[in-house]
C-alpha cells in the first residue's frame, strides 16, 4: 500500500501545513507537560493507560462523527443510541431482560458476547439507516433528525430495560471492557484498531474520497457522478456501527448495560471531532485530528480529576479550554495563510 | 410615453464623474483609464461584452472596493467610498441582479430595514411604517400590500421594491446592474417607463446591461467598454442610438485578434447525440424559471457545437436536461442511435458525457479539497482496484500528465485548488472530463471568470479534443468566443431555438439579431 505517500509532505507550502495539522497536537503535549508538573505520577503508565480506557468510549464514536461531520452533518443521537445498544446487546447477552447480577460464569441461558456485539452494531447501524434516510430521503436537517432520534432511542432503551440497568455478563463478554493485552486495556486496543482501520477508509480509499467530496461541495459532488445520498446515508451507518460498538465495550466495562448510559456524549463526541481541526462545514478533517481531539479531552478530564479539581470546577474548566484549543487552531492556521 | 420627449441631453454639470480610473489586480488589468459622466436626469447605458469591465468598474463605484489610479468626482467633490454605506449615504444605490433583499421578511420592513420609525415609546411603529412604504412603493407603480413578504414576489416586482428603497434613501444615482435579464417582456416595458418617470424627477440612473434593444430605447447617451477600455461614448441624436453603431463599437475589431480563429469545418461526422421535442417541467416553487419549450438538436462526432443565447435563454437548463441533472417533461435523447433517459448526472456520466458546468465555484470546484482530488473526482473507479483502494500512483501519473498536455500552473496535487487562478481551475476541471474519455463534452460558459490568455487555451483544448472525435457543446454568452471556435452555430431564445448557421457564415451581427430576436420591439415604439 502506498503508506510512503503521505500527501501534505511535499513541496512549498508543506511546513505550513504540517504545523496546522499538529496545532491540537502541540495543545495535547502542552497540557501534559502541565499536569506532569504539577503532579509528577499523572504520567504514570498506570494512569495513561487509564486514560485511553476512559477515552475509547467516547472515541469511538468519535471516529463515527468523524464521517459524518465530514459532510457538513452532525449526529446528535449518538449518546442515546448508545444506551439503546447497550440494552440491546445485553438482552441478547443474557437471553432476556431479567436483572440478575450472576457471577457465574457458566450458569447464563443467553447467546454469548458474540451475538451480543453483532447485534449491538446491527442496531446501531440500522438506526443510523434509518436516520440517514429521513435525512437525505424526506429532507429534514441531520440536527433535526439526530435530535429526534436522541428522544426516541431514549425512549426505546427505557421501554426495554422497564427503566432499570440489565447487570451481570459472563467473563468472557466482560473480558472487552476489563482485559487486558499485555499491560494495555482491550478498549484501548480496539479504538486504535478502528481509528488505523478508519483513517485508511478515509484516507486511502475510493469510498474515503468520496465522503470528502460530498462534503466539500454536495453540488459539485452530484454533477461528478456521485450518489450523493447514499453516501450521505452511509455515515450515519458508520456512526451508528460505531456507537453499537462503544456501547457493547461500556457494557462489558461495566459488567451492566444502564438506560441512563451516554447521556451528554454528543457533546463529548463532537467536541473531539471539532478540536480535532475537522471543519462543521464538512470536507476538512482527519481521524488523526479526532484521535487527537479525543486524547485532549481525556488527558483534561483525568488531569483535573488527579489535581482534585471539583466536578463542578472541572466542567467549567473544560468547556473554557475547549473554546481556547479551537481558538489557538484559528489563530495558527490564519498565521499559516498569509 | 416616447423617447422624444426624454430630457435633453443639456449639458448640466455632471452628478458623477469617473476620471481616467485604472483597475489591476495581481498582473491582470481589469479596467484601464476609462473616463464618464452621468448627469442629474438622464440615463447613462454601460455596455460591453461580459469581461470588458463592467462589473469592475460597478464595484469600484459602489465602494466594494478601491480603483488603483484616477479619481471619482460626485457632486462636485472627489468621491472614495470605502465600503458601500459610504456609498449610499452620499445618494449612490447599486441594484444588484442578485437581490439583496431579505425573503423572509416583509416588503415594508426591507424598504425600512435598519432605520424603522419609531413610536412614542421607542417601539417600531408599524402602522407608520406599513403607510409610508405604501407611499414609496406606489411611486414605482407597484400596487401591493405593504405587508406581503417578500418572497411572495416575482423577480420583477422585488426588483421594483429594490428602486423603491433606493428611492426611499433619497438616492440621487440609482445603478442598476443587468436589471431587465430575469423580467418578462411586459414587465421589462413596466420596468422602463419607471425608470422614465424617475428621469423626469432628476434622478440620475446608470443603466448596465447587455440587451442593445433595451438600451437603445432607454438610454440617453451611451458609453461602451471594450477589453477594460473606452471603447466610445455615443448620444441621442434626435432619435434612439442604432444598434449598429453600438455594434460596432462593442466589437470594435473585425472579429477579435486575440481569438485566434482556427478552421473551421463542416463537419460530416456521424450524429452522436440527438435531442428531439425536449421540454422541462416548470417548478411550482419557481414559476419564473426558465423552461425549454420543445429543443430538437443534433451533435455531431467531432464538432463543436456553439450555443448561442442571452441569460435565461434556456441554454444553461438545455445542458442540464441532457446531463440528468433537471427533469424532464417531454422529449427523448439518442445517444449513438440508442434512447437514452439519464434520470441524474451519474447515469449521464456512465453513458460518456460530461459536463463543465457554468459556476465553477458552485457546481465544478470542491474549494477546500486538493487538485488530486478535483481531478479525478468523475472516475475514481478508474483509479482504483476491485477492492475499493486508490491507484494513488497511476491517480498521480495521469494528473502529472495532464498537466503538462493542458499547462495546469499548479504548486503540488495536494495544494488546495481554491489557490489556483479561473483559468487553471478550468483546466483541472476539463481534465476531470477527459479522464474518463466522454463521447459528449458539455461545456457551459467555459472561460468565465477566465482571464484572457488562459481563454485562448481553453478554446485551444477544446479544438483538440474536437479534433479527437469527442462531439462538443459549448454555451457561451461571449459572441467572439462562440465564433472562434464553433464550427456550427444554434441560437437559443426563451426556451427554443431561434436559428442555426454554419460557424464560418455567422457574425456577431447575425447571431445577435437571433438570440434577441423581438426582444423587446414593444417597447421601442
Amino acid at each position: 500500500m502506498t503508506s510512503t505517500t503521505e500527501p501534505s509532505q511535499r513541496g512549498g507550502i508543506n511546513v505550513a501545513r504540517l504545523l496546522m495539522s499538529f496545532g491540537p497536537l502541540m495543545f495535547l503535549a502542552l497540557l501534559i507537560v502541565v499536569f506532569t508538573v504539577l503532579k509528577p505520577s499523572f504520567i504514570d503508565p498506570i494512569n495513561i493507560f487509564n486514560i485511553m480506557r476512559q477515552i475509547s468510549i467516547t472515541g469511538l464514536i468519535a471516529l463515527g462523527m468523524t464521517f459524518v461531520i465530514l459532510t457538513a452533518g452532525i449526529d446528535l443521537s449518538v449518546g442515546s443510541l448508545l444506551a439503546f445498544c447497550g440494552m440491546v446487546a445485553a438482552v441478547v447477552a443474557k437471553g432476556g431482560t431479567a436483572n440478575t447480577l450472576s457471577l457465574s460464569t457458566s450458569g447464563t441461558q443467553g447467546y454469548g458476547w458474540f451475538a451480543a456485539l453483532l447485534a449491538a452494531v446491527v442496531v446501531g447501524a440500522m438506526a443510523g439507516g434509518v436516520q440517514g434516510f429521513a435525512i437525505t430521503r424526506l429532507k429534514v436537517p441531520p440536527f433535526v433528525v439526530t435530535l429526534g432520534g436522541l428522544t426516541v432511542f431514549r425512549g426505546l432503551t427505557l421501554t426495554i430495560s422497564n427503566g432499570g440497568p440489565i447487570s451481570g455478563f459472563d467473563a468472557s463478554m466482560r473480558w472487552f471492557g476489563t482485559g487486558l493485552i499485555g499491560p494495555v486495556p482491550v478498549p484501548a486496543i480496539i479504538f486504535a484498531a478502528a481509528a488505523i482501520l478508519c483513517h485508511i477508509v478515509l484516507r486511502y480509499t475510493r469510498y474515503g474520497r468520496a465522503v470528502y467530496a460530498v462534503g466539500g461541495n454536495a453540488e459539485a459532488a452530484r454533477l461528478s457522478g456521485l450518489r450523493v445520498d447514499r453516501i450521505l446515508i452511509s455515515v450515519y451507518v458508520i456512526v451508528g456501527f460505531f456507537a453499537g460498538l462503544a456501547a457493547f465495550v461500556l457494557s462489558a466495562r461495566l459488567n451492566s448495560s444502564e438506560a441512563v448510559a451516554g447521556i451528554g456524549y454528543e457533546l463529548t463526541v463532537i467536541s473531539a471531532v471539532v478540536i480535532g481541526g475537522t471543519s462543521l462545514f464538512g470536507g476538512i478533517g482527519s481521524v488523526g485530528g479526532t484521535v487527537v481531539g479525543a486524547a485532549l479531552i481525556g488527558v483534561l478530564q483525568n488531569g483535573l480529576q488527579f489535581n482534585n479539581v471539583s466536578s463542578y470546577t472541572q466542567s467549567i474548566v473544560i468547556g473554557l479550554i475547549l473554546i481556547l484549543a479551537v481558538a489557538f487552531d484559528r489563530w495558527l492556521k490564519s498565521r499559516v495563510r498569509r | 410615453m416616447s423617447p422624444a420627449e426624454a430630457a435633453a441631453p443639456s449639458p448640466s454639470p455632471a452628478l458623477l464623474a469617473v476620471e481616467g480610473v485604472t483597475k489591476r489586480f495581481a498582473g491582470v488589468t481589469a479596467l484601464s483609464d476609462v473616463s464618464l459622466e452621468v448627469r442629474p436626469g438622464e440615463i447613462l447605458g454601460l455596455l460591453g461584452e461580459n469581461g470588458a469591465g463592467k462589473s469592475t468598474l460597478l464595484k469600484i463605484l459602489s465602494g466594494v472596493m478601491p480603483p488603483s489610479s484616477g479619481r471619482i468626482v460626485f457632486d462636485g467633490v472627489e468621491f472614495n467610498p470605502h465600503n458601500p454605506q459610504d456609498a449610499k449615504r452620499l445618494g449612490i444605490v447599486t441594484i444588484y441582479q442578485e437581490l439583496s433583499l431579505i425573503p423572509t421578511l416583509t416588503v415594508a420592513e426591507n424598504i425600512f430595514i435598519g432605520r424603522a420609525p419609531l413610536g412614542p415609546l421607542g417601539l417600531v411603529s408599524w402602522r407608520k411604517m406599513e403607510e409610508d412604504s405604501g407611499a414609496i412603493i406606489a411611486r414605482v407603480g407597484l400596487n401591493i400590500d405593504p405587508a406581503t413578504p417578500v418572497s411572495a414576489l416575482s423577480v420583477a416586482e422585488q426588483q421594483l421594491v429594490e428602486i423603491a428603497r433606493a428611492l426611499s434613501l433619497k438616492s440621487r444615482l440609482i445603478i442598476m446592474d443587468e436589471p431587465t435579464s430575469a423580467l418578462t417582456e411586459t414587465e421589462v416595458q413596466k420596468l422602463m417607463s419607471i425608470m422614465g418617470r424617475l428621469r423626469k424627477d432628476g434622478v440620475a440612473i446608470m443603466f448596465v446591461t447587455h440587451r442593445l434593444e433595451e438600451a437603445s430605447a432607454i438610454c440617453d447617451r451611451m458609453t461602451v467598454l471594450r477589453d477594460g477600455r473606452l471603447a466610445g461614448h455615443l448620444d441621442r441624436d434626435g432619435g434612439p442610438i442604432k444598434l449598429p453603431k453600438i455594434i460596432e463599437k462593442m466589437v470594435g475589431r473585425a472579429a477579435s485578434e486575440l481569438y485566434a480563429r482556427p478552421t473551421l469545418r463542416d463537419v460530416a461526422g456521424d450524429v452522436r447525440l440527438s435531442v428531439r421535442g425536449l421540454r422541462t417541467v416548470r417548478d411550482p416553487q419557481a414559476p419564473h424559471a426558465i423552461v425549454l419549450e420543445g429543443v430538437d438538436l443534433d451533435l455531431k462526432a467531432g464538432e463543436i457545437l456553439g450555443v448561442a443565447g442571452l441569460v435565461g435563454s434556456g441554454r444553461t437548463e438545455l445542458a442540464r436536461a441532457i446531463f440528468g441533472a433537471d427533469r424532464i417533461a417531454a422529449g427523448t435523447i439518442t445517444l449513438d442511435g440508442k434512447p437514452i433517459a439519464p434520470e441524474t448526472p451519474a447515469d449521464a456520466i456512465a453513458l460518456g458525457i460530461g459536463l463543465v458546468p457554468e459556476d465553477r465555484k458552485h457546481q465544478a470546484i470542491f474549494a477546500t479539497l486538493g487538485i488530486l482530488t478535483n481531478f479525478s473526482i468523475a472516475a475514481l473507479g478508474r483509479y482504483s482496484n476491485t477492492a475499493g483502494f486508490m491507484a494513488e500512483r497511476r491517480e498521480r501519473e495521469a494528473l502529472a500528465s495532464y498537466r503538462k498536455t493542458l499547462s495546469i500552473r499548479m504548486a503540488s496535487p495536494e495544494q488546495p485548488i481554491e489557490g489556483l487562478s479561473g483559468g487553471n481551475q478550468q483546466k483541472v476541471i476539463l481534465a476531470r472530463w477527459l479522464a474518463r474519455d466522454p463521447k459528449v463534452l458539455i461545456v457551459d460558459e467555459p472561460t468565465r471568470g477566465v482571464d484572457v490568455g488562459a481563454k485562448a487555451e481553453v478554446h485551444q483544448i477544446l479544438v483538440q479534443l474536437a479534433a479527437r472525435g469527442i462531439a462538443i457543446m459549448m454555451i457561451s454568452s461571449e459572441l467572439p468566443e462562440v465564433l472562434a471556435v464553433s464550427d456550427r452555430i444554434v441560437t437559443m431564445r426563451r426556451g427554443r431555438i431561434t436559428g442555426e448557421m454554419p460557424g464560418i457564415e455567422a457574425t456577431e451581427e447575425k447571431l445577435m439579431e437571433l438570440m434577441a430576436l423581438d426582444q423587446t420591439q414593444e417597447a421601442t415604439q
